[in-house]
């Protein structure tokens, strides 16, 4: 078992928590380094592709899982980042600059969306962001001049400088880089007062008040934080995809996400990495085990959202707290080895629940 | 005890709020002096909690002025009370359900400099600082009500008894200067009564806290309470000491009745 021995206040909220965990994170970016040199083309484009999503998914993360406020549309800020960014690359800006504006574009997208739903909460909710996305996609096949219509536009080459991201092995690191920032950038503000206030905020909003959090503008603020990583990994989508097309942000995305959300385990970052690695990874993993299933079940139209589904429905009635919450008991038992006792995470009723003055 | 040295901490004047065709409280005054313990008591309905909820500004009231150390504070916003120096615990408990002991208190602090948001972000050495000073005096009120044990545990495990006191913290965090308690005893048993009417005084006298309580327990409103008023009907019924007030006959006719 082990025991925290602080010395110093700063250790209790410490980016690692002990020099295992120091190890054992320099030991898995070692490894993801590695990947490259033991992998095929085609396999590091996957993975690049599971880092977006996982860039995605943790933009959702901050909206759904901190502050308590579901949106179906999140695939309309990946699409904002998408075609915002291969616009201003066509206008000659640089990748970068390019990229960091589409993702400020689809912040304020957000900030636009947050305005006027923060009005509503809950289902409304999910409602209203639904509804954006659906009027995202259709302004998107509309608006030939800049978006290319329904027949969709090329992506520019990835390209900083002189130095070309195009391959897939340039191309992997940079989403790694970018992932690895965004998991410090994000985890930095929500251990902190920000991060706090959505703790607040999704919690109790009459207390939230009565300590002084700003309930409507920490929401906004939620949404366009959540907006703008979502849009960065809209761009970075743009070069995976090479050909941008409005279909490509149907509301299917934004269902994936919201599962990456919810199977990943609501409120932690670990579980929007962890929910976005199975998401992205699901069809390839079907695809793989077809061969195996009898026929019947394998040609059958619909197999994958019916394993989608069942997925779902088998996390939100075993385990709530998702994938998350299954790395956590495992840790515990590690942990505890041979004292771990079986009824630790058992689930208890609650009967007391007040849902007064919200 | 005198008062008419300074003006009073509080100030409520001719106060009404009502819901549509109910009126919950009417052309209420109420004077609360620097350093004394008040009780809110009354029968179900009275207007207790909406009196407090009118402070905290939860509700708009229809008329009246609520003065806060010489300042009209009726119409400001609602996140805005708690820099003020006013803090407050609920009926039913609203702790932030999820998060463990130290991420409520945390949050109690909300209204002090946390960082700026670039701080956050880089978390700057001067942010650390800060963050180590934030929970250096969230220590002094786990110290100071026994929370020691419970630091790290999620709220949603914790028994009833020790939530209230958590959330009792929670609102001492904030540094107020008046501190309103929405039925502190409720739910709680004889021996966490008599440490909570204990804690009341030292609130009182160590941390120089106003305290207005709103409370049915007569036990606890004997052992703590300076003064106490007694609402009906969102009027004033009677006030004075416990003793006065328990012995009014109105209030007992409130309370159970007349025979009449």
């Amino acid at each position: 078992m082990r025991f925290d021995y602080h010395t110093q206040y700063r250790q209790g909220f410490a980016l690692f928590k002990d020099n295992s965990d120091r190890i054992l994170y320099a030991l898995l970016l070692t490894v993801m380094c590695a990947v490259p040199w033991l992998a095929s083309s085609f396999v590091l484009g996957e993975l690049a592709y599971v880092f977006i999503l996982c860039i995605a998914s943790l933009g959702l993360m901050v909206l759904i899982g901190y502050t308590g406020q579901v949106s179906l549309g999140h695939a309309a800020f990946v699409a904002v980042g998408a075609y915002a960014h291969v616009w201003m690359m066509n206008k000659g800006l640089p990748m970068l600059t390019s990229m960091l504006s589409a993702a400020g574009i689809s912040a304020i997208a957000g900030l636009v969306v947050g305005i006027p739903a923060i009005r509503v909460s809950g289902l409304y909710l999910a409602m209203v962001t639904m509804a954006f996305a659906i009027v995202i996609e259709q302004v998107i096949g509309n608006w030939s001049s800049v978006t290319g219509g329904f027949t969709g536009m090329p992506v520019p080459d990835a390209q900083i400088g002189k130095w070309s991201l195009s391959g897939p092995k340039s191309f992997y690191y940079f989403c790694l880089v970018l992932l690895v920032l965004v998991v410090v950038s994000l985890f930095n503000l929500l251990r902190s007062a920000l991060g706090r206030s959505f703790m607040g905020v999704r919690e109790s909003e009459a207390a939230s008040y009565a300590l002084g959090i700003q309930v409507n503008q920490v929401k906004i603020i939620a949404f366009g934080l959540s907006a703008g990583v979502t849009g960065l990994a809209g761009a970075l989508l743009a070069h995976h995809l090479k050909y941008l097309t409005p279909d490509g942000f149907s509301l299917l995305l934004s269902l994936e996400l919201v599962l990456m959300v919810v199977i990943g385990g609501v409120g932690s970052l670990r579980g929007a990495i962890l929910g976005g690695l199975l998401i992205s990874l699901l069809p390839t993993l079907i695809s793989n085990i077809k061969p195996w299933l009898p026929q019947a079940w394998s040609k059958q139209s619909g197999f994958e959202t019916f394993i989608f589904g069942f997925i779902l429905a088998f996390f939100v009635l075993f385990e709530p707290t998702g994938l998350n919450g299954r790395w956590l008991k495992f840790v515990s038992l590690i942990e505890s080895f041979p004292l771990y006792r079986k009824d630790t995470f058992k689930r208890n009723k609650r009967y007391m629940k007040s849902e007064r003055y919200r | 005890m005198s008062h008419n040295a300074s003006p009073p901490l509080l100030d409520i004047q001719h106060l009404s709020l009502s819901f549509g065709g109910i009126q919950a409280i009417s052309d209420f005054d109420l004077k609360v002096h620097k350093s004394e313990i008040l009780a809110l008591i009354g029968p179900n309905g009275a207007g207790k909690t909406s009196v407090l909820n009118t402070i905290t500004r939860v509700f708009t009231p229809q008329s009246g002025e609520i003065i806060f150390k010489e300042r009209d504070i009726s119409h400001l916003p609602r996140h805005a009370i708690a820099s003020l120096g006013i803090a407050r615990t609920f009926q039913n408990i609203e702790l932030f359900e999820s998060a463990t002991v130290l991420d409520n208190l945390l949050l109690g602090r909300h209204r002090f400099f946390n960082g700026h948001w670039w701080q956050q972000l880089l978390r700057t050495p001067h942010f650390i600082q800060t963050e180590e000073d934030t929970r250096e005096q969230i220590e002094h009120i786990i110290d100071f009500l026994d929370l020691s044990p419970w630091r790290h545990s999620p709220i949603s495990g914790l028994p009833y008894g020790v939530r209230k006191i958590v959330e009792l913290a929670r609102a001492l965090c904030a540094k107020p200067e008046l501190l309103f308690l929405d039925e502190p005893a409720s739910g709680l048993n004889t021996e966490e009564t008599r440490d909570l009417a204990f804690w009341i005084d030292d609130i009182r006298t160590d941390l120089g806290i106003t305290v207005v309580m709103v409370e049915h327990d007569m036990s606890l409103v004997s052992a703590v309470a300076d003064r106490v008023v007694c609402m009906s009907q969102g009027k004033i019924l009677a006030s004075g000491t416990p003793q006065e007030v328990q012995s009014n006959t109105d209030v007992i006719a409130a309370y159970l009745g007349t025979s009449s």
